[in-house]
């Protein structure tokens, strides 16, 4: 079969980093080809190189056979080539049809014939099964919806090259279960999907052929159907992995967290959380499951002080700290892995190694009378880089904002842990992450959970709270309907939890 | 250095090179010779006639105080900005400081040296203050800055005429009486080194500033704190850090800064308060300076000088019959550029990667 995309050999260098190192990627026309790596493997610039948004170092690329210089976006549509974005570029205010004839609109004289586009919008999202509203506003549709957007703008280009960055990260379990489909379906018409991953289980589903970067390197192509996820893990990890967590019992403690009757109020001013009453024990991590929207982040915020507590107490080592400031909660010993790691754990203008003093700033050794210590600060920077094995181009010197959101994500735990609380809540905290980053991050908080700390884990990853909790809580509309041991139940069971369906409450 | 660094020091420069580039383009094409704008702006600034072969230290000292304080208000406006405010309001907290250090200066009585520190003082302490009402109105209600700013330069400049016309009393409606010598930074052997300039004291305060700014925001752990808050509030207040607190003080000494620069004015420059018809744009001055000079303290002494350049050179201009409008066009035009940055950036990196692959054409790679 022919190659419909070669890219021979690709160089491709950022200061202090090399991005692509000599990567080779052919690609079948028709196929679904899956290209899988650790956050920061050289994904993402591969195909921008492709989609002519970085310019490669050294290297060629043939398109359906011809060699091409691909000098910007442009030249890649002219190609056939279209792409997703991991964040996409749409104008909320404007409707669907709006947004994807935005700089080809067809005219009538001289109005935009819009009609006519609704028309042939209407007639792709058909054919293809996207079930997508014309007319709608791109701010009234879900993020699932706002991607088939991005979809449709290809297609209406004309592109039969489709290269998806991410596409699964920011969709729900059923909205992947359906682009899954999609995909299958623009293959059935003789479209080409290029599928940049690091979740195996999405390969398994779709993909026909995986090629596997690691640190910027190719490591190796493979065909799905002959190859298993672990084989595949190890390609992408270079070493064999643990799916699970390995951990022995819990030997839980005196109680170190409580909430007492706690209301919190959401942003629409009603109540968010509603009586919560819970207990965290030294020496357990306790999960906190539920569908996303029913109270876990007013949760989180009010323990951690970022949002005000309506009535109840948060009881901390036995002393109520419902209404201290951030910082007094801080120094008596709670620490936080926040849901959102850009807009709260970290300032992304800051150096990494500023990053690493946040909380402590103020204090020996990193200060003196006022006056930073920048040496005391490397040092730290220096110890957590290497202890928890932070990817960075230049040390403490990186711009945090410039690094990848795995060693984002290694760089806030670093210093969460470092920080040692003895109470620790921790927000999704490998949303978007690799196996290998997931895999090390729970294990540092089992063994922060074995030295006798006390872990509030909330996730929305229903595996993640079964491999790591000792008990799990289950929220719904604000409320736990449930405390169950998490040896003795299921998925099943805690789906019907989370769905409000049933009620457990011990 | 590192690339990153070199951009941000070459942006600015590119700015400067094409707004003189400008200024001098405007010149060719309305018909006048642009080499006499060149020689007033190297006479302004070294005092160095090139075409009559003559020196005149004169020139050198105008040049310092036309700099120092647009240095201030620039500091002003950079500080406040590194906290992720934008002071327009410089201009108020100046006029702020003027009536204070006025005040000092004809109604105590102090012996020399400490008399000159205590108007200096009250400037910077009423300049602050001005600058704290806004900021805290920011924190406490959220009401944006640039609008309380904005109005308080006006009850600044209302309150300081008042006072000098019916509180300080004014003969000819122009200036209060003259300040007493103890009260000055004006000093006849300066003014004399100068070949009779405006030149004064100021400058050591104004070099001070920029030392503390530097101290300050770049190794203290407060300057940290301004900083974090400056690029992420969510991320301060998630951190530890009093958002709050750390606007209304980053406001109150970026009034400090431009405070000072009222006493530098009245009580060097000058040596009594005035009335001011209108707003001389100090403030606006400061923002340029600010924006040229990254809102680093170095950026803004270099920047401040530039400018200050362009304003002792307007008169030099004139006299070789070159329109002093000329100084404005290029100083506006330099902002813009600076503020279309980004394209600056693309066109130097564009240019860097011509450089290289004709490099490596050249080398039969
Ligand atoms: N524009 C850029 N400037 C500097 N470094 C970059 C840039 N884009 C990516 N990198 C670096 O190159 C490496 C590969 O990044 P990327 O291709 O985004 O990885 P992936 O998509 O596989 O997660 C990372 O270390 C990243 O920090
Ligand atoms: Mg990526």
């Amino acid at each position: 079969m022919a190659f419909v995309i070669e890219m021979l050999d690709i160089d491709k260098s950022f200061p202090g980093i090399r991005a692509n190192d000599h990567v080779t990627l052919q690609v079948e026309e028709g196929s679904i080809h899956a290209l899988l790596g650790e956050n920061g493997a050289g994904k993402s610039t591969l195909m921008s190189i492709l989609f002519g948004l970085y310019q490669p170092d050294a290297g060629t690329i043939k398109v359906r056979g011809k060699e091409v210089r691909i000098t910007d976006p442009n030249v890649a549509n002219g190609l056939g080539i279209g792409m997703v974005h991991q964040h996409f570029k749409l104008v909320h205010n404007f409707t669907v049809t709006e947004n994807i004839i935005l700089g080809l609109e067809p005219r009538k004289g001289l109005v935009v014939d819009t009609r006519k586009a609704e028309k042939r919008v209407e007639e792709l999202s058909q054919l293809y099964g996207l079930n997508v509203d014309p007319r709608a506003k791109i701010e009234d549709i879900s993020v699932g919806m706002q991607q088939r957007v991005e979809i449709l703008k290809m297609l209406y280009r004309d592109a039969d090259i489709l290269i998806f960055d991410e596409p699964t990260a920011v969709l729900t379990p059923q909205e992947i279960h359906e682009l899954m489909g999609i995909m299958r379906r623009l293959v059935g018409e003789g479209k080409t999907v290029l599928l940049i991953t690091h979740k195996l289980k999405e390969i398994k589903a779709v993909a026909d052929t995986c090629t596997v970067l690691r640190r910027g390197r190719l490591i190796g192509t493979v065909p799905v159907a002959e190859t298993s996820e672990e084989k595949m893990a190890e390609m992408m990890v270079g070493r064999e992995v643990n799916f699970h967590v390995e951990k022995g019992p819990a030997a839980p403690g005196d109680v170190v967290l409580k909430l007492e009757g706690l209301n919190v109020k959401n942003a629409k001013g009603l109540l968010g959380v509603k009586d919560v009453n819970l207990e965290v024990r030294a020496g357990e991590i306790l999960g906190l499951c539920g569908i996303d929207g029913n109270g876990q982040t007013e949760l989180v915020k009010a323990i951690t002080g970022l949002q005000p507590v309506e009535s109840g107490r948060i009881l901390l080592g036995g002393r109520d700290i419902a209404h201290l400031p951030v910082k007094r909660r801080l120094d008596l010993g709670l620490g936080h892995i926040p849901e959102d790691r850009h807009k709260h754990g970290l300032i992304l203008d800051f150096r990494l190694d500023e990053n690493f003093v946040v909380h402590d700033y103020m204090r020996r050794p990193y200060a003196r009378a006022g006056v930073l210590d920048t040496r005391a600060i490397g040092a730290q920077a220096k110890k957590l880089i290497g202890e928890f094995d932070v990817r960075c181009g230049q040390g403490g010197a990186t711009p945090t904002r410039s690094m990848s959101g795995g060693n984002q994500q290694k760089a806030i735990v670093a210093r969460e842990i470092d920080r040692s609380p003895a109470a620790l809540v921790v927000a999704q905290p490998t949303r978007g992450l690799d196996v290998g980053a997931i895999e090390y991050i729970h294990k540092r908080l089992v063994a922060e959970r074995d030295k006798g700390k006390a872990i509030l884990l909330v996730s929305l990853e229903l595996d993640e709270i079964l491999d790591l909790s000792d008990r799990i809580a289950v929220i719904y509309g604000g409320r736990i309907v449930g405390v169950l041991d998490a040896k003795a139940t299921n998925e099943n069971e805690l789906g019907l939890l989370m769905s409000g369906s049933t009620n457990k409450v011990a | 250095m590192s690339k990153r660094n070199t951009t941000r020091l070459l942006v600015p420069l590119v700015a400067i090179l094409l707004g003189f580039a400008l200024g001098a383009l405007v010149l060719i094409v309305t018909g006048r010779n642009p080499g006499a704008m060149f020689l007033a702006m190297f006479q302004g600034a070294t005092g160095v006639n090139l075409k009559a072969g003559s020196f005149n230290p004169r020139y050198i000292g105008e040049f310092i105080i036309q700099s120092m304080p647009i240095m201030l208000s620039g500091l002003s406006v950079a500080f406040a900005f590194r906290t992720g405010l934008f002071n327009i309001g410089a201009e108020g907290q100046l006029i702020a400081g003027s009536v204070a250090a006025t005040a000092v200066a004809l109604w105590v009585e102090a012996p020399p040296v400490i008399h000159v520190l205590l108007v200096l003082l009250a400037a910077a302490v009423v300049g602050g203050l001005w600058g704290a009402i806004p900021g805290f109105l920011k924190a406490r209600f959220n009401i944006h800055e640039v609008v309380i700013t904005i109005m308080m330069n006006y009850l600044a400049l209302f309150l300081n005429n008042w006072m000098v016309l019916y509180v300080f009393g004014s003969k000819d409606r122009i200036k209060t009486a003259l300040f007493p010598a103890t009260a000055l930074l004006k000093d006849d052997a300066l003014s004399a080194l100068t070949n009779g300039s405006r030149l004064n004291w100021g400058f050591v305060p104004v070099l001070l500033s920029v030392l503390l700014f530097w101290f300050v925001i770049e190794k203290t752990t407060f300057g940290y704190s301004l900083r974090a808050v400056g690029f992420n509030k969510d991320g301060a207040r998630y951190a530890g850090m009093r958002v709050e607190r750390n606007m209304v003080l980053s406001m109150a000494i970026a009034g400090g800064f431009a405070g000072l620069a009222g006493a530098v004015l009245t009580t060097g420059t000058f040596n009594y308060g005035r009335f001011l018809p209108g707003a001389e744009g100090y403030g606006m001055d400061g923002i340029a300076v600010a924006l040229v000079g990254g809102n680093g303290a170095f950026g803004v002494f270099f920047s401040a000088l530039l400018f200050g350049m362009l304003k002792a050179a307007q008169p030099l201009m004139q006299s070789q019959g070159v329109p002093k409008e000329i100084a404005s066009i290029i100083q506006a035009s330099i902002v813009l550029f600076i503020a279309m940055s980004l394209g600056i950036e693309t066109l130097i990196s564009k240019l860097r990667k011509q450089k290289i692959e004709a490099l490596g054409e050249e080398a039969g790679v």
